[in-house]
């Protein structure tokens, strides 16, 4: 059995039913966990089983279904010469707040900021809550399903502005068919 | 009693090249070009990709001092031409606009590659579609990113259409 394996067998005993599902493809394993224990089990991985570097932290916005959000957090065991990578992921609804992981693994910091400011999705215990790419007072969080690709209009004077892009009917997104190109790269399908 | 040599009252405009040098004669618009043209100094707005192949182009091997350009003031009080090279975000597109603003005329813009000049690959929510939005552009430079070659090809061509300015009239002649 793998090392990642055996991490996730050993943390289900410990969490039990909190760990909702595992899923191994290709030598990548993901852990789906219920949201309100997901700090503890993150801690869990980091003290406990060895993933103590956190690659990534990024968000799902699975608009239309319920629960909206779906959080990932990419994690990966260094120490010995381990490189074993877990992914863990929850689904939370609109309104809740995440637990931040800053405690944990301090470059959380930017990566969960992010996540905030492209989705919205709102942390307990974040220090520095604010947004990072886009600037104080942008009025959209732009990764979402709802917001289009080419933006909106804003106007923040002496700050920033913003303008809707000319798409010309872009981005050409392919699906797999046989047919002609027409069937094949239809034209984007925007949400207003 | 030693010699004396006959002085005139008037002296002839006299003009001997092996003596006084080469002497031309032009107009002040000519002059006032020339000078300007090639003495450009960029004010190397870097703001991504195409910052390295201007990197490229100021260094040794496409070296852009041959036409005059090599003094890549980060200053903006002390430069001619800005040079917006690489994706203009709007983050960034208030900040391009406050160093041109403190830029002295004469002035001039070269926008290279395309996410200068026309906003690029990027369609999206936070790439200025263009730096020509903001300020006014010279010569665009296209390519991803332009070649150094290309790149002193728009410099050429700026050079081109400050020769044709009317420097000295704008100068000199009341409006």
């Amino acid at each position: 059995m793998s090392a990642v394996a055996s991490s996730i067998s050993s943390l289900q005993s410990r969490f039990g039913s909190a760990i909702l599902e595992t899923i191994e493809f290709r030598g990548e394993h993901t852990v789906i966990v219920s949201g309100e224990k997901a700090h503890d089990i993150l801690a869990s991985l980091r003290d406990d089983e060895g993933f103590d570097y956190l690659l990534d932290i990024c968000s799902i916005d699975n608009a239309g279904s319920v629960p909206r959000w779906e959080m990932v957090y990419e994690l990966y065991s260094l120490g010995n010469g381990n490189h074993q990578h877990l992914r863990v992921k929850f689904c939370l609804a609109e309104g809740v707040k995440v637990d931040s992981v800053t405690d944990l693994w301090p470059a959380a910091n930017w990566l969960e900021r992010e996540v905030y400011d492209m989705m919205g999705i709102e942390f307990e215990g974040l220090a520095d809550h604010r947004r990072i790419l886009m600037w104080e007072g942008y009025p959209w969080f732009p990764l979402r399903k709802d917001f289009p690709l080419a933006g909106r209009s804003s106007e923040m004077p002496d700050v920033a502005f913003t303008e809707s892009a000319p798409l010309e009917g872009g981005p050409f997104v392919t699906s797999p068919t046989s047919q002609s190109t027409q069937h094949r790269e239809p034209r984007s399908r925007e949400m207003e | 009693m030693p010699a004396t040599v006959d002085v005139p009252e008037k002296l002839h405009a006299a003009y001997d090249s092996k003596i006084e040098g080469n002497v031309i004669f032009t107009q002040v618009d000519a002059a006032m070009n020339w000078m300007r043209k090639n003495s450009l100094w960029p004010m190397p707005m870097g703001l991504a990709c195409c910052a390295i192949e201007l990197m490229g182009t100021g260094a040794s091997r496409y070296d852009i001092a041959r036409f005059g350009a090599e003094v890549m003031r980060f200053s903006p009080r002390q430069s001619d031409v800005m040079i917006v090279a690489g994706t203009v975000t709007y983050k960034m597109a208030l900040a391009v606009k406050r160093i041109w603003d403190q830029m002295p005329e004469p002035k001039w813009c070269i926008a290279m590659g395309a996410c200068a000049s026309s906003g690029g690959m990027y369609r999206s929510y936070a790439v200025l579609q263009g730096i020509d939005h903001l300020i006014p552009v010279d010569v665009y430079v296209s390519g991803c990113p332009p070649r150094p070659e290309a790149l002193l090809d728009g410099l050429v061509r700026l050079q081109k259409k400050i020769e044709g300015e009317p420097s000295g009239r704008k100068q000199f002649v009341a409006e």
